[in-house]
């Protein structure tokens, strides 16, 4: 008896210790490494000022994956041979969400590229951001307009550098349709709606289609369109007291914006080209909307710089190809006034070598290296334009730096969530499938969230 | 490759240390001294799932409870979730349709379900019918709802339609419809989908249980001449009233939390949203977690007394058993 007992209580015991041997050995396992160093590059002057940190790291992480993460990656492989920095990088499309789990874990990544300038905000009120160092604002100062850097600034404390652009606002057209009917591309708002009813009159295509379905995102699209409305008719100043609600959400500007719009896509003599009628544009989805323009069954379509990937393969976007762009137009021609977006990058740590990293990021020769690669632009005033992979990105990189240029970012990103990414959209749907501006934009303020 | 063996040592490890506390429970439950070995057994196998569940429902479901009393700043502010949310018209509207959805889809799945169970009840070909009927039940929620959407999918009347509904409706002259745009019917078309896909499974759960009734009884009624419907009015109901119970309250529970299906098909827009679907709209994208918990704590009080019944039934039907 005691013999057997001794051995069926030994058993489970040796289970238990050798798993903890396991366990121990498991633990510090994974995380890929990053593609480190490299060789270092043939010419490593311009990198002299960051100095050399040899086998220090820098982890980085942000919203960009795939392909636009290696082109992003490859955007610094000569920074980190000449310095001997180790960029770890990791991208993720949970990005928005775990950033925040990160920070107040107290395991952050030391620098973050944050798209929203409002979740950039939150993290630096927390206390969990660096303020950025001097050598990086200097760079800023040098590099960008006043309007970049103040999506940057928190409470009057400089924090992160933009790094790249999307322009949002153009109006996407097939050339050779324009050339051959004798239409002109508008350069005022008027123009815009007189050739719109001209179309309509001609009969044999709608002037716009437009597609706003997006799952849960859905009536996005309509956002921009205000947005674009709102910055060119009533302008910058009212821009920016709409979007910190220093005037309320149905201040009777932003209506007018809306009926401005509303006067397009509400109109069933003008949209929506080859999908129905005013309606049918809640049913479309954003990567459809735009394709009637191309089949001849619509002449125009409103959407960001991306909707160049929406084209079918071999789409040759080009001022003489299958399709070109041109800006939503001011109330007088000239003026330009854009919306867009961009990324921003902030630092956890202040570390020397996060430092250095993050002058890198805030110079001219990222903004050059990265462009080169394609599907990229930026406002960094030291880009060279020229090294733009495409027309369309060159004529971005053009308005982004041009002096006279009003640039606004995208005010539903800069809304409180419960406003920019929920109740902005909802209202949309309900203004497309019917309901007044006046009950939709009431609804709208109603939902922004009181202090 | 190197990220396949890593996860192989993970499993393994996850399952060495199940193994080991195993062996370690019985182990000591096994040295217990004889006077309370019993009580020692029931607690060592029941103590590990009792922490887990602390650990994974008792906790959160407290934590929500306490969530829905602030605000997007996590603090305190009274009732002020549930005030928004009974009174907010667009909230009414989620509560409504939730209600909709919870009185429509049992009653018809179960009402046709058990219909059909009837009609081919040692028919020709029966197991073939049944898993036609069956079959919706294998699809994904998110499968259903995206199969739909292209049932119900619009285009204007001088376009080729891509929609099968409207299509039809214009091949019989009509004008093409927005099924999933217009309030208030959209909802209708909706619970449609659930109970397309619901139906097969109070069908299969009714059709074991009419299999079940004892042959005599039902030899007697017919030879004392009642008609089918008497039959199935006193012999059949009579006889499946706890399978009818389990599958009511069960669609009942799974149509509380409905989620997928209108997320898919119409995100909530157009008057369609379901308490489940705002819960996740306000909580994580529009980022006010206080609501999105009060949605939460009302769905959990809905599905309660749904429960409880439900347990009450089966602990009865043990007893006269």
């Amino acid at each position: 008896m005691g013999i057997a007992r001794t051995k069926r209580g030994v058993l489970p015991l040796a289970a238990v210790s050798a798993l903890t041997l396991a366990l121990s050995a498991c633990g510090g396992s994974g995380s890929n490494e990053g593609e480190g160093g490299g060789e270092a590059a043939a010419d490593c002057s311009a990198y002299a000022s960051y100095g050399t940190f040899d086998g220090a790291e820098v982890s980085v992480y942000s919203t960009i994956t795939d392909l636009e993460a290696e082109r992003l990656e490859d955007s610094w492989v000569d920074f980190e041979g000449c310095t001997g920095i180790d960029v770890v990088y990791e991208g993720s499309n949970e990005f928005e969400t775990q950033i925040g789990v990160r920070a107040q874990a107290g395991n952050p990544p030391d620098i973050a590229i944050i798209p929203q300038p409002g979740l950039l905000a939150q993290h630096a009120r927390a206390g969990y951001l660096k303020p950025a160092p001097a050598e990086v604002e200097a760079l800023v100062d040098e590099n960008w307009s006043e309007d970049w850097k103040s999506y940057g600034t928190v409470d009057g404390t400089f924090y992160a550098a933009p790094m790249l652009a999307s322009v949002k606002g153009y109006i996407w057209y097939v050339p050779s349709t324009f050339e051959e009917k004798g239409w002109e591309v508008p350069q005022t708002w008027d123009e815009m709606m007189t050739l719109t009813q001209t179309i309509a009159d001609e009969g044999t295509m709608k002037p716009w289609c437009a597609g706003f379905e997006a799952g849960e995102a859905t009536g996005w699209p309509g956002t921009d369109w205000i947005e674009d409305a709102v910055l060119r008719q009533a302008g910058p100043e009212v821009y920016d007291q709409w979007i910190n609600h220093e005037i309320p959400f149905n201040d009777p500007q932003i209506a007018e914006a809306f009926d401005a719009v509303g006067a397009i896509v509400k109109n069933e003599d003008y949209v929506n080209g080859g999908f129905g009628d005013v309606r049918s544009i809640l049913s479309t989805t954003v990567e459809e909307g735009g394709q009637p323009v191309l089949d001849g069954s619509c002449a125009m379509h409103h959407q960001a710089t991306f909707q160049a990937a929406n084209w079918p393969e071999g789409t040759n976007v080009a001022e003489d190809g299958d399709v070109w762009a041109f800006i939503t137009p001011g109330e007088e021609a000239g003026a330009g006034a854009i919306t867009g977006g961009g990324e921003f990058v902030a630092a956890y740590a202040d570390r020397d070598e996060v430092k250095a990293f993050q002058q890198y990021m805030a110079s001219a020769d990222f903004a050059n290296n990265r462009v080169e690669q394609g599907a990229a632009i930026s406002a960094n005033k030291g880009l060279d334009p020229a090294l733009a992979q495409n027309p369309l990105d060159r004529q971005s990189i053009e308005l982004l730096q041009d002096e006279n240029t009003v640039f606004r970012f995208d005010a539903s990103d800069l809304m409180p969530g419960a406003v920019g990414a929920n109740s902005f959209w909802s209202g949309i749907v309900e203004w497309i499938n019917g309901a007044s501006t006046e009950q939709v934009l009431d609804s709208i303020e109603s939902s922004w969230p009181k202090e | 490759m190197e990220d396949f063996g890593e996860k192989f040592v993970q499993v393994g490890v996850a399952l060495a240390i199940f193994a080991g506390v195993v062996g370690l429970i019985m182990l000591l439950v096994d040295r217990a001294p004889k006077s309370f070995r019993d009580k020692a057994t029931v607690v060592g196998f029941l103590l590990p799932a009792a922490v887990l569940l602390a650990i994974g429902l008792v906790g959160p479901a407290v934590q929500t409870t306490f969530l829905a009393f602030t605000d997007r700043n996590g603090d305190p502010n009274g009732l002020d979730n549930f005030v928004w949310m009974f009174t907010q018209p667009e909230a009414l509207v989620t509560l409504r349709n939730t209600l909709l959805w919870v009185v429509l889809v049992p009653l018809l799945s179960t009402v046709i379900g058990l219909a059909y169970a009837v009609f081919i009840d040692r028919a020709r070909g029966e197991k073939a019918l049944k898993a036609l009927v069956f079959m919706p039940m294998a699809i994904s929620m998110v499968g259903a709802g995206v199969i739909w959407r292209f049932v119900y999918a619009y285009r204007g009347g001088e376009q080729e339609q891509i929609g099968l509904l409207n299509q039809l409706l214009v091949w019989f002259g009509g004008e093409p419809k927005q099924f999933l745009l217009d309030a208030p019917e959209n909802t209708f078309f909706l619970i449609a989908v659930m109970i397309w896909i619901q139906t097969g499974f109070a069908m299969v759960i009714l059709s074991a249980a009419i299999k079940g009734i004892p042959m005599e009884i039902v030899e007697a009624a017919r030879l004392d001449g009642a008609s089918a419907w008497q039959q199935f009015r006193s012999i059949t109901v009579p006889s499946i009233r706890g399978a009818l119970i389990v599958v009511v309250t069960t669609i009942t529970i799974g149509t509380l939390k409905v989620f997928d299906i209108v997320r898919t098909m119409t995100a909530g827009n157009f008057e369609t949203s379901v308490v489940a679907n705002e819960m996740y709209t306000q909580a994580f994208r529009a980022n006010e977690p206080g609501r999105g918990a009060a949605l939460a704590l009302v769905l959990f009080l809905m599905v309660l007394p749904v429960v409880i019944y439900n347990a009450r039934q089966l602990k009865k039907q043990r007893e006269i058993r």
